[in-house]
């Protein structure tokens, strides 16, 4: 298991959340991406339900893949009231000039009682968006708005 | 987290060591690209970036400058090199860095040859702010104010996660995003007179469900009705200082009189909305040819199929903001009904009015002597028009409209009037709060939401929320001074100040 620290870490933004995630390869950026997301909302390791839930999205570009995959997580915390704290990206592939990832996301019901919540993210922004190959991996930046 | 927090904690006190040079560095970098127009107006001029169409404004004294970012410059510089732009990328002295616009941006773009950008409203689409008036006074409620917030807290959903008491209908739904507070009034949510005294009649005709996504409606259905988190409130107040008694007299407010301040927005539905009709604006971007420095101001001719797509949907965004409010405004007379045992016509619990300071307009401005209709697009302001404009309530057309600015938690609250000065300035705007100085996750290392509820209660305000956290990152200290922001304004002249309420019970989310 490497260390948060080499998973994402948060920066300094007055008014929403910033943060960069790494990864080997794109699969695990995109992973530790979602991670770094929910720990905006809550401490993720005192989440630890295995219910899976299925996510596909499909995107003209990869940083906007990026987006709606998070975009994606947010919608589904919502609507099931599931919070996750393990993220699993099975594929993220290139098609007739679309992008598309299909992966998991593990959590448990959403119960304020148990689930501490610190901050609601409102949506995820293409503000300050990064997306690069870096000499080790991959590099993932974002803003969300909260 | 904890490491990330300790790691934190770390890079601060380097900081601390090296005393102040940030601050002191990042003042001199804000002033030298700034130009003083006159006392609380500076000029960013063409130039500052590239393809700037028009200059910046920034309406801020000498002391709120000092705590402008650079990059909140770079932001209203980055509004004024999109196409149609009128006169100047403006922002308001509550401005903060934001995405796309900064937070308090206003902007105007023509209605042929301009743009519509979600960048300049934001996922809380119609995030704005209402005023319920009362015959009460202080004296009356401070004996039950613990009951009296403690009774909001639980009738009115907060918080994450939080679900309302109604069961709306796709039906009900489609009647919402269409038709706003009239549809919430005509189930039974308030009374007809609620209406006249929205911004808009509490709703805008044009809403388009067709461009509402299934996930829009799923997020929105079961959110009537709650005030959500963050640095939304529902408060209990009372008037304690009286600007313009003439004025305050015509929104029938006096000194010692309780009030309550609602501040929401269009919740999940909002965001939703913002989130999709940006993926298709992102795409626009390339297909029309525009130029933008920032994705977050993906947008499209005003014209173009998808800019208008976005502009009915985000209308639909926009009533439901107005549903919403009006929903909560039904269950907060029933609770004061309860609680003082009276009916809300006794109690004399009218709306004093009710604005939007997220949202997208297509309005008549008088630019270089002649009548033209823009989008203006407010993100983190109000609007603010003046006496005898056809748009404000007759009941207050001699004296304008009121503007309603919400203080953060704990701290006071103001209630102005437009004047014909924001016509000729900031296109009828004004600000819409304080303005974040300080970052929430700054805020939570630096407060404890127990010491701070302790601190507030000292001063005699019941806070209640769901949890310790949102009382510490939404602490008083964390943004600038609301009468330091609203002095601008009305030193401006934009909208002058009538009167101040301070806060007695605050329920959050």
């Amino acid at each position: 298991m490497p260390s948060k620290n080499e998973q994402y870490e948060y920066l300094e933004h007055t008014a929403d959340a910033k943060f960069r995630a790494y990864g080997k390869s794109l699969e695990e950026t995109f992973e530790n991406a979602a991670l770094a997301m929910f720990n905006v909302m809550i401490d993720t390791e005192k989440v630890s339900g295995e219910k899976a839930t299925k996510v596909r999205v499909s995107s003209p570009d990869l940083e906007n893949l990026l987006v709606d995959w998070l975009s994606e997580l947010l919608f589904l915390f919502e609507v099931e009231a599931t919070i996750f704290w393990k993220f699993k990206v099975l594929e993220i592939k290139k098609e007739e000039g679309k992008y598309f990832l299909s992966g998991q996301a593990f959590g448990e019901a959403f119960n304020p009682e148990i689930h501490p919540f610190e901050t609601e993210i409102k949506a995820v922004t293409y503000n300050q968006l990064l997306l690069e190959k870096t000499e080790n991996g991959w590099l993932a930046q974002l803003v969300v708005d909260i | 987290m904890t490491e990330i927090l300790e790691k934190d904690n770390q890079k601060e006190k380097e900081l601390e060591n090296e005393p102040e040079s940030e601050p002191e560095s990042q003042l001199s970098s804000v002033r030298s690209q700034v130009r003083k127009l006159s006392e609380n107006s500076w000029e960013i001029p063409v130039g500052h970036i590239p393809d700037m169409k028009v200059p910046g404004r920034l309406f801020v004294s000498e002391k709120l400058l000092e705590g402008i970012e650079p990059e909140t410059l770079d932001q209203i510089a980055n509004v004024a090199t999109l196409p149609g732009i009128q006169k100047y990328s403006m922002a308001m002295p509550d401005a903060h860095l934001g995405y796309g616009f900064a937070i308090g941006g206003v902007a105007a773009f023509d209605r042929e040859e301009g743009i519509i950008s979600p960048g300049g409203v934001g996922f809380d689409i119609n995030c704005g702010v209402r005023l319920i008036k009362t015959k009460l006074q202080k004296e009356d409620v401070l004996p039950h104010i613990k009951l009296l917030t403690e009774e909001l807290f639980k009738n009115i959903p907060s918080g994450v996660g939080s679900k309302s008491r109604i069961r709306a209908s796709d039906s009900e739904l489609d009647d919402a995003f269409l038709h706003g507070a009239r549809w919430a009034v005509e189930a039974g949510y308030g009374v007809e007179a609620d209406l006249k005294h929205c911004e808009g009649n509490g709703f805008l005709e044009g809403g388009l469900l067709s461009e509402v996504s299934a996930k829009a409606r799923k997020r929105g259905k079961p959110q009537f009705g709650t005030l959500g988190s963050g640095n939304h409130f529902l408060e209990v107040q009372c008037v304690d200082e009286l600007y313009e008694p003439e004025v305050a007299s015509a929104f029938g407010l006096e000194e010692g009189q309780i009030t309550v301040m609602i501040h929401c927005g269009s919740r999940g539905a909002g965001h939703q909305i913002c989130t999709d009709h940006l993926r298709t604006l992102g795409q626009a971007v390339k297909k029309y040819g525009i130029p933008i420095p920032d994705k977050q101001l993906a947008c499209a001719p005003a014209q173009s199929k998808e800019a208008q797509a976005y502009f009915g949907a985000m209308l639909c965004a926009a009533n439901y903001a107005w549903a919403n409010r009006q929903v909560i405004t039904h269950w907060t007379r029933e609770v004061f009904e309860k609680v003082f045992k009276m009916d809300a016509d006794e109690l004399g619990m009218d709306l004093l009015y009710d604005v939007a300071h997220n949202v997208a307009k297509l309005e008549e401005h008088r630019i270089d002597g002649k009548k033209k209709e823009v989008y203006v697009h407010r993100k983190g302001a109000t609007r603010a028009f003046p006496p005898g404009h056809p748009e404000v309530p007759r009941a207050f057309r001699a004296v304008g409209q009121p503007v309603l600015i919400p203080g953060s938690m704990g701290t006071s609250s103001y209630i102005l009037c437009g004047t014909a000065t924001a016509m000729d300035v900031s296109f009828g705007s004004a600000c819409h709060g304080a303005g974040r100085v300080m970052s929430r996750a700054h805020a939570k290392k630096e407060f404890r939401g127990e010491g701070i509820k302790e601190r507030l209660e000292a001063k005699g305000i019941t806070v209640r929320a769901t949890h310790p956290s949102v009382i510490a990152e939404e602490a008083p200290e964390v943004y600038k001074p609301s009468s330091e922001v609203v002095n601008v304004v009305h030193e401006l002249g934009i909208a002058r100040k009538v009167a101040r309420v301070i806060p007695l019970g605050v329920t959050k989310g």
